[in-house]
């Protein structure tokens, strides 16, 4: 069963953001693990920076849901993947350098 | 519990792991090193896909034992398919929950990284794979497509190396595969990491003719063959060759099998070859090698014996209709299923292949005789002593099985009869020699034994004759001062024959004169007898009437003196 962490909508006046399309995420780790919370929180800080109020992360434990890491083909742990807004986008590692991030996931031009 | 494991790891430290791939188990002494990886590396199709299918179908198949395939470079359905024409039937194994594959994309486009991470996807999906089919065989191909999908590569390293220590922890027999490197087993280096069995696979093209061949690294803990062993990719799937065969250990034969022809046969001790025994026919073009092999092959279907035949240089038809026309049948005993023909182009594949596919067919079919016509083509596949070695090879491994070969072998003109080019003379138990003598006009086929080892032999040289009847052997003329062959033979004989005729009359006439003169000679003695039994006819009358007449001259003078009444 996938965990749903929806975060609380911060109440807060945003610019009228350029994109209105919603973002689905994925996480998809493996345990409870120290890199496993560092991503989730870089994920979740970066979201809420460019992202607010049009995100919705999916935080999947491969070790409740392994058969879901052959169908996603997930290789390595911390994967981040966006699955919406098309085409989905794959990234690796703890999400710890933001600029990478927002460049994988087309939030920044490179 | 962490000392008993370590106990049974012990006490499975030379358990083996059989592959069910023909000839790797023979030459690593019974399998892959059970509950360890081994390491599969080599060049681009050189089959390490292939071996990795094949050791967890045939462990399916043939040991009852699951299956888990990681496929880096194929999806499931491209494997599938790609072994279907094998007889593997993938998806049916994975239906019936005998096999798992799980094909992992690795694309480094598509990858963006970031920060730390780790490989514990990929054990999760082993894992889900080994657990939901109860895996005890493992095969990944190939571990260097993370290199190129991973920029990372000390992270990849650190976990390459957690990820062998896993499978042995799992107990899982595994194959892993690796790309050949430059001057390394494996591109980067992946032997440092399996320390128990590493095999590499070589693909080698040498005059267009591609040859394949496996050679076992390393085998801790195991006595192992430690050369090149040739490697055929059929429709059976790999097949290794071991040269176990290769030592001169093998039982003999007393027996004696025919060579097909009578004749033939009472040169050799009346018996013909030993069973199990090689050997050679070599001769000129022309000579009938083919002839005496397709004699042999139909006196061995006779026999009920059957005959694998391997032709290099004609196609089976062409055999069978040539051997037609010199009274061999050989459409028969194949119909019967005495006689199988193998007929390929020595330059089709390299001559491990050769020898694999010849010993594939022993195994197969059983022979009691095996022909390989001709062996002096197989230069054009090998180079230098390869040949001669291969045939070895083939030699040895018949003679283990005791199974009767002849080869046959085309000597050019130019070079001396007695010598083949394979320098092969030695592996050979009996060698017989055609030759063609030119005279008069005409050519003949001459045919002796040059040796044939524990037997006696006929040191004679004979004339071979190809008749629409089958072959036969005559003995060359040998008269005084000639030894005529063909039709100079043919007159010799009917010269002879004549003057012979013209002797025999000469002594009858002289008999029937002698006779003659004998029975004058009677006919005179019986005249004469009877001339001497009339002579003392004639003399016993004389005296008789001698003797009445005196009788009668005193009767008269008594009778004259009583009428004159004297007194």
């Amino acid at each position: 069963m996938p965990t749903k962490m929806v975060p609380r909508p911060v109440k807060r006046r945003t610019p009228a953001p350029a994109r209105t399309e919603r973002w689905e995420l994925r996480l998809y780790v493996v345990g409870q693990t120290p890199r496993s919370t560092t991503a989730f929180a870089n994920l979740q800080k970066l979201c809420e920076e460019h992202l607010a109020g049009r995100y919705e992360i999916e935080v999947i434990d491969l070790l409740k849901n392994p058969k879901l890491a052959a169908d996603d083909q997930i290789l390595a742990v911390p994967t981040l993947v966006r699955k919406l807004p098309t085409p989905v986008k794959k990234i690796i590692g703890d999400l710890s350098n933001e600029e990478r991030v927002l460049v994988g996931l087309n939030l920044r031009q490179r | 519990m962490v000392r008993q494991r370590k106990a049974s790891e012990q006490d499975a430290a030379l358990a083996k792991c059989p592959t069910g791939i023909r000839g790797l188990d023979e030459i690593t002494g019974g399998g892959l090193p059970r509950g360890r990886p081994t390491l599969v590396c080599g060049g681009t199709g050189c089959g390490k896909t292939l071996l990795a299918v094949e050791f967890l179908v045939r462990g399916i198949r043939e040991f009852g034992e699951p299956g888990a395939f990681m496929a880096f470079e194929e999806t499931a359905e491209e494997l599938a398919k790609n072994v279907a024409s094998l007889g593997f039937d993938l998806e049916g194994l994975i239906r019936r929950k005998q096999l798992a594959v799980d094909y992992v994309h690795v694309e480094r486009s598509e990858i963006e990284e970031t920060g730390e991470y780790d490989l514990e996807g990929l054990f999760v999906r082993l894992n889900a794979m080994i657990k939901g089919v109860g895996a005890k065989r493992v095969a990944i191909d190939s571990l260097e497509a993370l290199f190129g999908g991973l920029l990372k590569e000390e992270i990849l390293r650190a976990e390459l190396r957690r990820l062998f220590r896993w499978l042995k922890n799992t107990g899982v027999t595994a194959v892993i595969s690796a790309e050949q490197g430059a001057n390394t087993f494996t591109r980067h280096g992946l032997e440092e990491y399996v320390s128990d069995c590493v095999i590499a696979l070589d693909h080698r093209v040498a005059d267009q003719i591609a040859t394949r061949r496996l050679r076992v690294v390393k085998y801790r803990g195991s006595a192992h063959g430690t050369n090149e062993y040739p490697v055929m990719i059929d429709e059976h799937g790999l097949s290794v060759l071991p040269v176990s065969s290769l030592s001169l250990a093998h039982a003999v034969s007393r027996q004696r099998v025919s060579t097909g022809i009578a004749r033939l046969d009472t040169m050799l001790d009346g018996k013909g070859y030993y069973r199990g025994s090689s050997v050679l026919v070599s001769g000129t073009a022309g000579t009938g090698k083919t002839s005496l092999a397709a004699a042999f092959a139909d006196g061995s279907g006779r026999r009920g014996e059957r005959c694998l035949y391997v032709a290099f240089e004609e196609s089976p038809a062409q055999i069978m209709r040539n051997m037609a026309s010199i009274g061999f049948d050989l459409d028969t005993w194949v119909r019967k299923g005495l006689l199988r023909f193998h007929a390929v182009r020595p330059t089709v594949y390299g001559l491990e292949q050769h020898l694999v596919a010849i010993h594939k067919l022993v195994e197969e079919f059983h022979p009691a005789a095996v022909v390989v016509d001709p062996i002096s083509n197989l230069p054009s596949v090998g180079m230098g002593n390869e040949p001669s070695f291969m045939l070895l090879r083939v030699i040895d491994f018949l003679k283990s099985r005791d199974i009767t070969s002849l080869f046959t072998s085309l000597t050019s003109g130019a070079t001396e009869t007695e010598q083949t080019e394979l320098g092969i003379s030695s592996m050979m138990d009996t060698w017989l020699l055609l030759r063609t003598v030119e005279t008069s006009w005409e050519r003949n086929r001459l045919l002796y034994v040059l040796k044939s080892r524990g037997m006696w032999h006929s040191n004679q040289v004979r004339e071979f004759v190809l008749t629409r009847k089958g072959v036969q052997i005559k003995d060359v003329y040998v008269g005084p001062g000639a030894v005529l062959t063909g039709s100079a033979r043919v007159a010799q004989e009917v010269q002879d024959q004549a003057a012979a005729v013209t002797q025999r009359q000469t002594i009858a006439r002289r008999q029937r004169e002698l006779e003659h003169e004998r029975r004058r000679v009677m006919a005179e003695m019986q005249a004469l007898r009877s001339k001497s039994t009339t002579l003392t006819e004639e003399l016993k009358i004389l005296a008789r009437d001698e003797g009445s007449r005196v009788d009668m001259a005193a009767r008269s003078r008594t009778g004259i003196a009583r009428a004159r009444r004297a007194d």
